[in-house]
């Protein structure tokens, strides 16, 4: 039974007799007429020759009939086709020549003239490509004569002949070469392993080990909040209109981007009791609550602010969290509140930060607990 | 002839110091068989090459460093703004380098058709069979390539520095670091320290210019040679059986038709890179960690991770001061996981539950193998809900559905839509069989009435043609698993694991059988008009009045019941000659 | 009267028949539909008293309904007391306002009043509590305006909804940050400065009016910008570049296989 076989091999191949289609003589068209070049008398029937393309030395015996026929089967289509062919070269030849003409003529360093460069290179290279495609295509279908070959396959596995063979060198190769002794075998692969593992070492300097950093963005107690961009503070008043929000930074970290991305802020105005608890009231100015802008989800910077629901959406994956009620999630994948940064006025009356944020801001990790 | 002359001369003087002219001679011989979808390989192995010219013009102009600069080139918007250099490069290459603009984007489209390519090539490869023995090893080759594809594709984007790709490269950290244990060293190991750093856009870039590609060329290379090796696998028709290939010679024919692809591919690309805006980064501006726009996507290929990401429950679980971000980890290895891991074990369970040890080169017709197909039509389901979610945020603003309304579909479909497909795809591949069966039997009207002489009309038909015949019947002979001996089970049929491989063969071979011991006649009692025994022929006065009874009867013959069905089929004269032994 | 009837079998009757009813529906509709333009009275030439007073007319004729009649709001549409003239202006002169029924977000549709009748409903409103006045044509110039900064700034406070060049986003519960393609110079500043809808406000001390003009001139400047790679695509982004890729590549290459791989000769069956 095959089911089974180890092995499993090829099915017994169907029986064709010759002539009716299979392993056609070459030249033969799919359709009915049997077109083509004619046989040789005394040559071997075409279907046997067909039937596996073999070594073909052909020295001393009659010489075998051409396995390519020369000429399409059609000689009229085929001459209007070399001519369409012979046109689509032409063509891309132009194109061809009209990509180094535009390269050479169009000059960059403007938008309209990129614009222009962009359009003239693109088209001629397209055009050139396409010309040599179609043509190709065409010289393909008309000017070479339709063929159906058949060559044999083999069955992938070896003879078990040549398996016992292999077997037997690697054997004999094994025993000679004395990896059978224990004592260098193992040792060898002790060897090894320190070198295998050293790779891995050597990338323990690509990052520094993250520490605490996490927990912890560049806010202090007394850091002006500035509005991103401008760079300027703000009084309270300043910010007064209700449903204004703003994007701040800590003052003196314009430029870093490292701190940003942790420290980046946002802040609403509200109305008078609009604020409610799990909001920290005592981290609110005059209804201006501060939020991190950070995600908690993995980390997009969530500004998207609906002054009618008051609420906050992140444009990434749509985490959405209640403004006047302490930044909690009410859709999406975010898992915790935007964390509130605590914020009062100082001496001149601007807005400065109470102290760094109570909890790490941005995507959870594993340590954070 | 001067061709003659001139294969003396050179050719000679090569194959004196090579011994070239039989391995060439076998070569230019080698068969290649032809049909449209074995060229959608080719689309991305034209593309990978396309890829690498361009991504080397790219490499003479691009500058992967985050150091930041002052932008005063051509792009006057942003004269005097600070940025990176990486993203002042790129600018330079798209407004102050002819032909800049040009090669930036043929790369990107090139790199979008080079995985949308391998995704339809790796379908056609499931969908006809075509990873079963001997070519598994090419299957698992080739998830590795769609995997460093992606991962290459993502680095690349990711090169210029810019605010859309920036988002994206926090969402990668993001998930980095919420991986358990080791997340947060991960996300330090690769950024250098804190996001964002100043180290992760050159680690990129080595990885993406050097690093992939040259894994990629040497897994082509391997992808290339295997199937040199063991033949490409032909489409079933007539003539072409599972010992021969049937085609035409790779000289002159099938080099002229690759090189006239190639073509095709260059001048598709450039024609998308000339008429089609791709990443304009200009209009995204520089990356800074404070900003974000509406509508962030990655590329495509990422799309269906991103969806996880957004139609994810707010799962996290902190415990003894340590988190699991579930709502996280889970979407970005979770679906990415079981579809890899599924499709590399595929060929594999397909072998155990079939216990097929066959090799095969005829390609199925996906009908043939109805549950093979509704799985892969499943999973399609699965990874399109998944695509189509991450883009929820345009789709809502385009088709004006409520924002929150396509999560809570997507979060439904993800889990309906894969079982919907199993089951009407599959009922579509059983139905199609019927259609094949019926065509076989009663043969291809002709739109010719006649009348007999008792008065009433028939409809002439002929058989089918050869060509037809020999694809129609080309069905691969399911085989049943070791069979009991006298109530003992077989060895590999023991146990719960036996009884579910036995359950699942059913499954799989559930199909509208071709044959009954007489010829075709799956319909058991036939039509009463006694051409139940005349296969195929014999059209005219009996295909009258065709009741729907023997249709019906033919609908019921494949749930693997009653009299005279059996879901493995029986063995007689088959097409394809598969009849085991 | 004979010759319509005499015509009554005419192959073209049914159409002629058809397009009368569509007329007539056309005509009563548009006799009854409160367009309020043209038939209301003209802004009366004389000083601002008078506008106020056309203003109010024109108010309680247009927006009292939902807006309740001293403008204190109603359950269909909110209290217009301290928005300012800004607010009106914008509102009405994108043609949200008077709007068709509540929406989830009234869309931008062709405007209702003339400038003339906008600028006195503005000026009632202003009349009642004060707000925002419409900005000058020297505020919202944006010649001159730092590009630089009003691109800086735009991707911080406006990107997230509206997209990176104000192509626009969707927003929760069916409400969306519109397109900025068509708004004006003014408009713009109007809603910076009086936050419709959903949108916050910004008003001039936390983006000055400075930097609103550098954000208008961004805003102008680049949706007026030509696409040097070809056609633009929405730039919404990736989305419609995979569509392209699919439906545009990928079916290209596939046309041409098939064609490379036809056979000559009759169908195959």
């Amino acid at each position: 039974m095959s089911d089974t076989d180890a092995r499993g091999g090829l099915p017994e191949d169907r029986d064709y007799p010759a002539g009716q289609g299979g392993p056609g003589w070459a030249g033969q068209p799919t359709g009915e007429e049997q077109a083509g070049p004619h046989r040789v008398i005394g040559t071997p029937a075409p279907a046997t020759a067909r039937t596996l393309l073999g070594t073909g030395q052909g020295d001393g015996g009659p010489q075998p009939p051409p396995e390519l026929p020369a000429e399409p089967a059609d000689p009229g289509k085929a001459k209007k086709a070399e001519r369409i062919v012979a046109t689509c070269f032409i063509i891309s030849m132009l194109a061809g020549i009209g990509f180094i003409a535009a390269y050479i003529g169009l000059e960059v360093h403007s938008v309209d003239a990129v614009l222009r460069s962009n359009l003239a290179l693109g088209t001629s290279m397209a055009v050139a490509f396409l010309g040599l495609g179609v043509g190709a295509t065409i010289w393909v279908r008309h000017l070479m004569p339709e063929v159906e070959l058949t060559e044999a396959r083999k069955p992938m596995a070896s003879t078990p002949a040549d398996r016992e063979a292999f077997e037997e060198t690697f054997n004999e190769g094994a025993d000679a070469s004395g990896f059978k002794r224990p004592l260098v075998r193992r040792t060898l692969i002790a060897a090894t392993l320190p070198i295998a593992l050293a790779p891995l070492v050597l990338l323990r300097d690509m990052g520094p080990l993250p520490g605490t950093s996490l927990r912890y963005t560049v806010w202090r107690k007394g850091t002006r909040l500035i509005t991103y961009g401008s760079n300027t503070p703000l009084r309270p008043e300043d910010f007064g209109t209700p449903g204004g929000m703003i994007t701040v930074i800590p003052e003196g970290y314009q430029d870093d981007y490292d701190a940003l991305a942790k420290a980046a802020t946002i802040i609403i105005k509200f109305r008078p009791g609009e604020l409610q608890p799990p909001t920290v009231m005592n981290w609110t100015v005059d209804g201006i609550v501060a939020y991190s802008k950070i995600c908690t989800h993995v980390g997009c910077p969530v500004a998207l602010y609906e002054q009618t629901t008051h609420h906050i959406l992140c444009p990434c994956h749509q985490s959405t969290f209640d403004a006047p009620r302490g930044a909690q999630v009410i859709f999406g994948p975010a898992a915790r509140p935007l964390p509130q940064l605590p914020i009062t006025t100082n001496a001149a009356g601007f807005l400065v930060a109470q102290s760094d944020y109570t909890e790490p801001v941005g995507p959870s990790f594993w340590e954070r607990g | 002839m001067s061709v003659d002359r001139a294969l003396e001369g050179v050719g000679g003087a090569l194959d004196d110091r090579f011994r070239g002219a039989k391995g060439f001679r076998t070569l230019f011989r080698k068969i290649f068989p032809d049909h449209w979808t074995f060229l959608l390989g080719e689309i991305a192995l034209y593309s990978f090459i396309i890829l690498l010219l361009t991504g080397t013009f790219l490499t003479f102009w691009f500058q992967p460093s985050m150091t930041e600069v002052v932008y005063h080139g051509s792009f006057t918007h942003l004269d005097g703004v600070r940025m990176s250099e990486a993203y002042a490069s790129t600018l330079n290459i798209s407004f102050d380098v002819r032909g800049g603009l040009l090669m930036r984007q043929i790369h990107h489209w090139a790199a979008d058709l080079f995985v949308a390519a391998i995704l339809a090539h790796m379908l056609r490869i499931f969908f006809t069979g075509a990873y079963r023995k001997p070519r598994e090893v090419n299957w698992l080759l080739g998830l590795a390539m769609l995997t460093l594809a992606m991962l290459e594709g993502l680095f690349g984007y990711s090169l210029p520095d810019d605010l859309l790709s920036g988002a994206g490269l926090r969402i990668t950290e993001g998930v980095m670091q919420s991986v358990p244990l080791v997340g947060t060293y991960l996300a330090f190991f690769l950024f250098g320290g804190a996001y964002p750093g100043s180290q992760i856009i050159p680690r990129m870039y080595i990885i993406h210019v050097l690093l992939i590609p040259g894994i990629l060329l040497a897994l082509i290379t391997a992808h290339l040679f295997i199937m040199f090796h063991q033949k490409h696998t032909q489409m079933p028709g007539k003539g072409r059986t599972e010992k021969n290939v049937v085609g035409a010679p790779l000289y002159p024919y099938f080099m002229a038709k690759t090189g006239a692809f190639f073509f095709f591919t260059f001048a598709a690309v450039a024609l998308a890179a000339t008429f089609a805006q791709i990443n304009p980064i200009w209009l995204y501006g520089p990356y800074n960690p404070v900003a974000i726009s509406a509508g962030s996507q990655p590329d495509f290929y990422m799309g269906f991770l991103e969806g996880a990401l957004r139609m994810m429950p707010p799962w996290e679980w902190n415990v003894a001061g340590h988190t699991f971000s579930f709502n996280v980890f889970i979407p970005a290895f979770v679906p990415l996981g079981l579809i890899f891991t599924a499709a590399a074990l595929w060929p594999f369970l397909e072998q155990w539950i079939t216990g097929d040890k066959r090799e095969h080169h005829i390609n199925d017709r996906p009908r043939n193998a109805a549950t093979r197909t509704a799985l892969g039509m499943g999973a399609i389901a699965f990874y399109g809900v998944l695509w189509l979610e991450g883009a929820n945020d345009v789709v809502a603003d385009h088709l004006d559905i409520p924002l929150y309304t396509t999560t809570r579909i997507a979060q439904v479909a993800i889990f309906v839509l894969p079982v919907v497909a199993y089951i009407v795809t599959k009922r579509i591949c059983l139905g199609l069989q019927r259609k094949d069966l019926h065509l076989l039997e009663h043969g291809v009207e002709t739109g010719i009435i006649r009348q007999l002489p008792s008065g009433e009309f028939i409809e002439e038909t002929r058989p089918v043609t050869e060509e037809a015949r020999a694809v129609l019947e080309s069905r691969p002979e399911p085989l049943s698993l070791p069979p009991a001996e006298s109530d003992v089970p077989a060895p590999a049929m023991r146990g719960a694991t036996g009884r579910l491989r036995e359950r699942l063969n059913e499954v799989v071979n559930e199909s509208v059988p071709l044959t009954e011991s007489d010829g075709y006649g799956g319909h058991g009692n036939g039509h009463g008009n006694g051409h139940a025994a005349e296969v195929g022929h014999g059209a005219e006065a009996e295909h009258a009045a065709v009741p729907a009874a023997g249709e019906r009867e033919a609908g019921h013959g494949d749930e693997g019941g009653g009299g005279g069905y059996s879901a493995t089929g029986s063995v007689t004269d088959q097409g394809d000659g598969q009849s085991g032994s | 009267m004979g010759w319509i009837t005499a015509r009554r079998r005419h192959p073209a009757a049914g159409y002629a028949v058809v397009l009368l009813g569509l007329l007539v529906i056309a005509a009563v509709y548009s006799a009854i539909t409160g367009g309020g333009g043209a038939a209301s009275a003209a802004s009366p030439a004389g000083g601002p008293q008078a506008q106020i007073d056309a203003g109010k007319g024109l108010f309680g004729q247009d927006c009292s309904s939902c807006h309740g009649l001293e403008a204190q709001g109603t359950v269909n549409g909110p209290s217009l007391i301290g928005v300012g003239a800004a607010a009106v202006d914008f509102q009405v002169s994108t043609g949200r306002m008077p709007a068709k029924g509540p929406a989830a977000e009234e869309p931008r549709k062709p405007v209702a009043l003339t400038t003339a009748q906008t600028h006195d409903l503005a000026a009632y409103i202003q009349s009642l509590a004060g707000g925002p006045p419409i900005p000058t044509a020297d505020q919202v110039n944006p010649a001159g305006a730092d590009i630089a900064l009003g691109q800086s700034l735009f991707t911080a406070d406006c990107a997230q909804c509206h997209n990176f060049v104000g192509a626009g986003g969707a927003l929760t519960y069916g409400k969306y940050a519109p397109a900025l393609d068509p708004s004006t110079p003014t408009q713009i500043y109007e809603a910076m400065q009086t936050g419709p809808e959903a949108m916050p406000v910004f008003n001039d001390t936390t983006i000055t009016p400075s930097q609103k003009r550098d954000i208008i001139a961004y805003v102008t400047e680049t949706r007026a910008l030509p696409n040097p790679g070809g056609f633009s695509l929405g730039r919404v982004g990736p989305v419609t570049e995979g569509l392209v890729a699919f439906l545009g590549l990928l079916f290209f290459m596939v046309l041409a296989a098939l064609w490379i791989t036809a056979k000559h000769g009759k169908a195959h069956e």
